[in-house]
């Protein structure tokens, strides 16, 4: 396949610094960020009183290792605006992302954070070499997530010709690509193998379609996954990163080079920490992603954990950014898992399952990805006493069990019964969980 | 009236069979009749032991999902269309069978048939004005 895409520099003051002179900037930014969260935030304050650490004590990003993190359970314990540094009428926007037990993690945006936001995706979109020439069709979900607006906010900025599709109704998704002639789509990558497979089915043959790049995230996705999008929607598929905490999509994006995302680092200072003790790894080394927002002023977040483990590279990139890259996700060291996009934890599914009489509080996540396409099954031990007589009432409580996950979670998933006692006991934290995924 | 009947949820794995019957056979309880039901994921093992009650304690003690049920039995001479007779009596009432399973006793020319109906009560009534011969857990 030839690529159509003519990708360009959107910033380069910013996206082409030398070393020195991004460390110089990323300084100046987190001096003033730190004494802006120790006047305005409680819970900042008092993590840095607690060790003795003083705003004046940062003076450069050689001193970021000194500072506390913080992490979801923060933005929990903080529900839902204790994490906010600027007054409430500041606030232009909330964003909210799916927890564990109901408990949505929230964050507020000014509109100084929505335009940092906005500027990260035209970033990203120039990558892609989306222009103001450009029809740019979100297929993401507009809403709470942050999916939708983000890419709909960025290219508008850009200004290109934005079609706020949203998610579903993959019919009339074609249509709109073939009819307003749409040259980007943003969406889900699993989505996009989806519309690839249905546009047979609905009669739509690529070449009556425009499209010549697809910006894809919100799930981790694998070269292999790349290929068959390239090949069944004739384009060139790049992957966006980013989560609600830290901004949403375009934390970092994809360059034309294919080989790590860009991480808009004059916004968010990146770092790998180990895992289990915390301790700053270098460039190179697989850790844990931690952010640090240096320009945020609605709910900058320092120290972020994010959870996602990857790698960082300050090579130059054959694209001429000098920005650092972060390699793909490898995983998640606790136990979210994403499933087509949707954030799960397994406790959400132990609720739905606690719902049910006649199973036990014995559960194994099985997760898999067949055709592309991730799928779930979730074995459960029935109790000693259940009705085990007729195949009518086991099934009965399957469906039951089925349908709850359903209706706590947003997916589906197989329910298959096990014996009692079948499911491995762990000593400490239970293992919920087997990702087959192979990404 | 009614004979008892344990069943038991297996999945449906290699060496689960085995363990059920090693847990009673360990005990010196044996089976009178034993059927399994099957669906790709698990089956229903039902059977009736000599002893029903100490194996549904034995089976209990040892982790198994054992729930005790009741089943109608009945007596008929073993000879062809004797099972579509009882059958018919209880299509005509509209009586659904829920599940059967028939075992033959060479010594007495018999066959017994254990059904596990949805209104028990009204099926049978309804063999015991047919005259057909109902057992109860001793006769078997």
């Amino acid at each position: 396949m030839k690529s159509r895409v003519k990708d360009y520099i959107y910033s380069p003051q910013y996206e082409c610094l030398s070393r020195s002179e991004m460390q110089a900037l990323q300084s100046e930014r987190l001096v003033k960020l730190v004494k802006r969260v120790y006047d305005n935030v409680a819970v900042y304050r008092a993590k840095m009183d607690a060790i003795k650490l003083k705003p004046e004590d940062i003076r450069s990003v050689d001193d970021l290792y000194k500072l506390p993190f913080t992490t979801k359970q923060d933005l929990r314990n903080n529900y839902p605006f204790g994490m906010l540094c600027a007054p409430k009428e500041e606030i232009v926007r909330l964003h909210a992302s799916s927890g564990t037990t109901g408990k949505l993690t929230v964050v507020g945006y000014s509109q100084n954070d929505l335009d940092v936001w906005a500027e990260c995706v035209c970033r990203a979109l120039g990558m892609a070499g989306v222009t103001k020439e450009d029809t740019v069709h979100v297929a993401y979900g507009y809403g709470l997530f942050t999916g939708g607006l983000g890419l709909h906010d960025g290219a508008t900025k850009m200004g290109a010709t934005v079609v706020p599709a949203s998610s579903g109704n993959t019919k009339r998704q074609l249509s709109l690509l073939r009819d307003f002639g749409a040259t980007a789509i943003a969406c889900t990558p699993s989505y996009a193998i989806y519309l690839g497979t249905e546009m047979e089915n609905n009669g739509i043959s690529v070449d009556e379609l425009k499209l010549k790049v697809g910006i894809f995230g919100a799930e981790p996705w694998s070269d292999n996954m790349r290929k068959e999008i390239e090949r069944t929607l004739n384009i060139d598929a790049l992957d966006i990163y980013g989560l609600s905490e830290i901004s949403g999509p375009g934390v970092a994006m994809e360059c034309m080079a294919k080989n790590g995302s860009h991480v808009q680092e004059d916004h968010f200072i990146p770092e790998i920490v180990d895992p289990v003790t915390l301790e700053p790894l270098p460039y190179g080394e697989k850790g844990e992603l931690v952010f640090t927002t240096i320009t945020k002023t609605g709910q900058p977040l320092v120290r972020y954990r994010t959870r996602d483990i990857t790698s960082l590279n300050a090579e130059k990139c054959s694209c001429g950014r000098t920005t650092v890259r972060m390699n793909k996700v490898l995983g998640r060291n606790d136990d979210m898992l994403i499933i087509r996009g949707v954030n799960v934890f397994p406790s959400q599914i132990e609720a739905a399952i606690m719902n049910v009489s006649g199973v036990a509080p014995h559960y194994m996540i099985y997760v898999d990805r067949v055709d592309n396409l991730d799928v779930m099954e979730i074995h459960v031990e029935v109790n000693e006493s259940i009705s085990s007589d007729t195949v009518g009432s086991l099934e009965a409580l399957r469906k039951k069990i089925e349908s709850e996950i359903h209706s706590y979670l947003g997916i589906s998933a197989r329910v298959r019964l096990v014996e009692p006692n079948t499911v491995q006991r762990s000593e400490g934290k239970a293992v919920r969980v087997i990702d087959k995924r192979k990404i | 009236m009614l004979v008892k009947q344990l069943s038991v949820f297996m999945e449906n794995k290699p060496g689960r069979l085995y363990k059920l019957t090693n847990a009673l056979g360990k005990e010196g309880l044996d089976f009178v009749t034993l059927s399994i039901a099957d669906t790709k994921d698990y089956g229903i093992v039902r059977f009736i032991a000599r002893d029903n009650d100490k194996a549904y304690e034995v089976l209990k003690n040892a982790g198994f999902a054992v729930e005790q049920t009741s089943l109608i039995g009945v007596e008929v001479p073993d000879v062809p269309n004797a099972l579509a007779e009882v059958i018919g009596l209880l299509e005509k009432e509209d009586i659904n069978i829920e599940y059967l399973y028939s075992f033959v006793l060479t010594n007495y020319n018999t066959a017994k048939i254990l059904l596990k109906v949805e209104e028990t009560d009204k099926a049978i009534k309804l063999f015991e004005g047919k005259g057909i011969k109902l057992l109860s857990e001793k006769i078997l």
